[in-house]
């Protein structure tokens, strides 16, 4: 019987879902091609400072996936890289990928980072979420632990690009790596099946305009990288505005989720967790600080989550308002928070120094085109459509197309992990076919 | 153009210099305020129980007289009347049982079906007079003058009424610009001044003034702009024990819109009727060279 099948597969997005997806498809013995449009794999997971409900380390755990995913013999790891188009069908697929110019040479660059040392130009990092501090230079890797280990210029802010002179980093570079003249390359890949685990984005916190541009007033992500030990403050609690350390937190549940009139109708699972750790958190780094923290419910139902809420309010004294908040506005050196006790029938007025918002979350906007590149339905919100939403959740409206991560709704890590490993192994079903079966179930 | 025009009953009485430089503004802008006959109190506040429709016979008669005497389009000034003849019509407009029994009650009425617009003379000056035009016509600029923009409640809450964004309005604060002043942007621009409970409990309404001046003095405000003669009211006539409650505070005077207008276009100060109002606003004019 002939063999219609390309045993490759090319997986989208290299965060936690797509890396999982890749390593149990590459150890299994096919080649996988991992696709990422940032200069390094590692996701949102990366920037986390400790994760629920374990307080282990984001950077401990998943480092070591990010090495073994950048050296493994059967991944091709294509960072700084989009997805173009896409042909064919399931089990052969042509798929056309961008290789956006970096500008430094890979091949010859050996990650030494004189370049992004000596470089004299900053601007604000995607990694640290924008915040003022740890600013990143033009020439820049993302993070430390980035996979792979090099740097990308970035047209934008470079001064060579921007005003035709400095080329400072070329100057330095040892190996002679930096190359102005760079352009995008293409490049074109058989594969038999496609993950996409895009992940997602935080509603803007600019659409909560009221509040949007005071400094202290952070989404969840920033707060992460406020609380990491490797963050941009080395982990000191410290707010944008004047460096100093809030001595009181009011962190906002469902900002943007279950909103429909200014948000989304539907909840995203994990900001009950988030924020009740972030709380946690910011209380062992400031013991004499007060966290509050506003709920519509808590909503805890992973594993040891319940238990993790409860340790918030018994161990750690976060003290939880049922309510929401009407109004955040800036009083001199506060902020003043508004909101309502729903237990106790009253009206709450905070005077606190930083409040984190935990935002909706969003499926990546950058992933839209993809969607409509590879043919694959989303629903009204932009997240991958199921094959069928109870009996098929690995699969897309596309036979061959299989979805991994927050790419196909909210979840959180063990969740994108476990879809991340079923997409995986249903690529791996039907590598082990001579010819591809579409399945009516 | 003439606009057909519905006072309401404070114009006639305490808010007798919104009414007459609204008129007197308009005019010099190019757009008569023609008064409606037979006009009658606009019902004040909007019934919200469900089966409350008696309340709704009155802002529902004076759109019948607007549609009687053959305009399609009625403005306001008081922001009570604005949003309870707004809110009616859009009751009458969808929802066809109650819209038959009020047409049922009113027998001696014209059936009313909502064709009538009603607008309020901010969102008349935003979108056909428009803000450039304003400002050319304006004669005395209202340079150096500090004012605070505060909405209150009935212009924007609920959304399908709101002249504006409902959280965060802009429409005062470009009125404001466009004749000269700046506008101070203050937190509680858009909270309740306490409103009716004024007759029955003062001290809450003195607590209610004293945060949204005291909000408004903080980010630098000399005066207050408004468009509602009962914010004016509490905020202004408060003023008295609050300047004995609190020994830094030396009055803060209140105007309507239409009253700066007035001033910007060059109209004399007798429209502004300002011997109604506390806190000296014109000494605040004057000392800004803006009256003599």
């Amino acid at each position: 019987m002939e063999d219609f099948i390309t045993r490759k597969a090319l997986i989208i997005g290299g965060g936690v879902a797509g890396i999982q997806a890749a390593l149990d498809i590459a150890d299994a013995g096919y080649e996988v091609i991992l696709v990422e449009r940032t200069p390094s794999i590692g996701g949102h997971v990366l920037q986390y400072s400790e994760v629920f409900p374990t307080l282990d380390c984001p950077q401990c755990i998943m480092t070591p996936k990010m090495v073994e995913a950048g050296q493994h013999a059967n991944i091709r790891l294509l960072t700084y890289s989009e997805v173009e188009s896409v042909s064919g069908k399931i089990g052969n697929f042509t798929v056309r990928i961008r290789r956006k110019a970096s500008y430094v040479d890979w091949d010859k660059c050996n990650g030494c980072g004189l370049c992004q040392l000596k470089c004299a130009t900053t601007a604000p990092s995607e990694f640290e979420r924008w915040l003022p501090f740890g600013r990143r230079k033009a020439i820049y890797i993302p993070f430390g632990q980035a996979v792979p280990n090099k740097p990308v210029i970035d047209r934008d802010a470079c001064r060579y690009f921007t005003k035709g002179k400095c080329q400072l980093c070329q100057l330095v570079c040892p190996v002679k790596a930096i190359d102005f003249e760079q352009r995008d390359t293409f490049t074109e890949v058989n594969v038999g099946a496609i993950i996409v685990a895009t992940g997602f984005e935080l509603y803007a916190k600019e659409s909560i305009s009221e509040i949007a541009e005071d400094p202290d007033v952070l989404d969840g992500i920033q707060f992460e990288r406020i609380l990491c030990p490797s963050g941009p403050t080395d982990g000191e609690v410290v707010r944008p505005s004047d460096g100093k350390v809030p001595k009181e937190v009011a962190f906002l549940s469902c900002v943007g989720s279950r909103d429909p009139e200014h948000g989304v109708p539907y909840c995203s699972r994990v900001c009950c967790m988030y924020l009740a750790k972030q709380a946690m958190l910011y209380k062992h780094a400031v013991p004499d600080g007060q966290a509050y923290i506003f709920y519509m419910d808590t909503r805890s139902t992973g594993k040891g989550y319940e238990e993790f809420i409860q340790r918030a309010v018994e161990e750690d004294g976060v003290l939880y308002l049922r309510g929401r908040v009407s109004k955040v506005f800036r009083d001199g050196d506060k902020l003043k928070v508004w909101g309502a006790d729903t237990l106790s029938g009253k009206r709450v007025e905070l005077s606190c120094d930083l409040v984190v918002l935990g935002m909706a979350m969003v499926p990546d906007p950058a992933g839209k085109d993809l969607m409509r590149i590879l043919g694959v339905d989303t629903d009204i919100y932009g997240f991958i459509a199921e094959a069928h939403p109870k009996l098929r959740p690995l699969e897309s409206s596309v036979p061959g197309i299989y979805v991994a991560g927050t790419a196909q709704g909210p979840k959180d890590i063990p969740d994108s992990v476990a879809q991340g490993s079923g997409a995986a192994s249903k690529a791996l079903t039907l590598f082990s076919r001579k010819e591809p079966v579409l399945e009516k179930r | 153009m003439d606009l057909s025009y519905y006072p309401g009953c404070t114009l006639k009485t305490i808010a007798k210099g919104l009414e007459d430089s609204a008129i007197a503004s308009m005019n010099a802008l190019g757009i008569r305020l023609v008064e409606l006959e037979r006009w009658n109190c606009c019902g004040t506040v909007y019934s919200l129980a469900e089966d409350d429709l008696a309340h709704h016979l009155a802002p529902v008669r004076n759109l019948i007289r607007v549609k009687e005497q053959g305009g399609d389009r009625v403005g306001t000034l008081c922001s009570f009347c604005y949003h309870t003849l707004k809110r009616a019509n859009l009751l009458v407009r969808n929802d066809g049982e109650k819209r038959k029994t009020l047409n049922d009650f009113m027998e001696e009425e014209i059936d009313y079906n909502g064709e009538v617009e009603v607008v309020h003379l901010l969102e008349v000056l935003r979108d056909e007079v428009g803000w450039d035009a304003i400002a050319g016509k304006v004669k005395v600029p209202l340079h150096g003058l500090k004012v605070a923009p505060y909405y209150g409640c009935t212009l924007l809450r609920p959304q399908e009424v709101a002249i504006d964004q409902v959280e965060r309005p802009t429409i005062m604060q470009k009125l404001m610009e466009a004749i000269g002043a700046e506008a101070v942007d203050f937190p509680y621009a858009t909270e309740c001044c306490g409103s009716f409970q004024t007759v029955g409990n003062p001290d809450f309404i003195t607590q209610r003034a004293w945060e949204i001046l005291s909000s408004a003095m903080r980010r630098g405000a000399e005066a207050i702009v408004l468009t509602c003669p009962l914010c004016h009211f509490n905020l202004s006539q408060r003023q008295p024990e609050l300047a004995q409650k609190y020994s830094d505070f030396h009055g803060m005077p209140v105007f309507y819109f239409t009253q700066l207008l007035a001033i910007s276009l060059g109209i004399g100060p007798e429209v502004c009727h300002f011997e109604l109002s506390s806190g000296e606003p014109l000494s605040l004019l004057k000392s800004k060279k803006l009256v003599s």
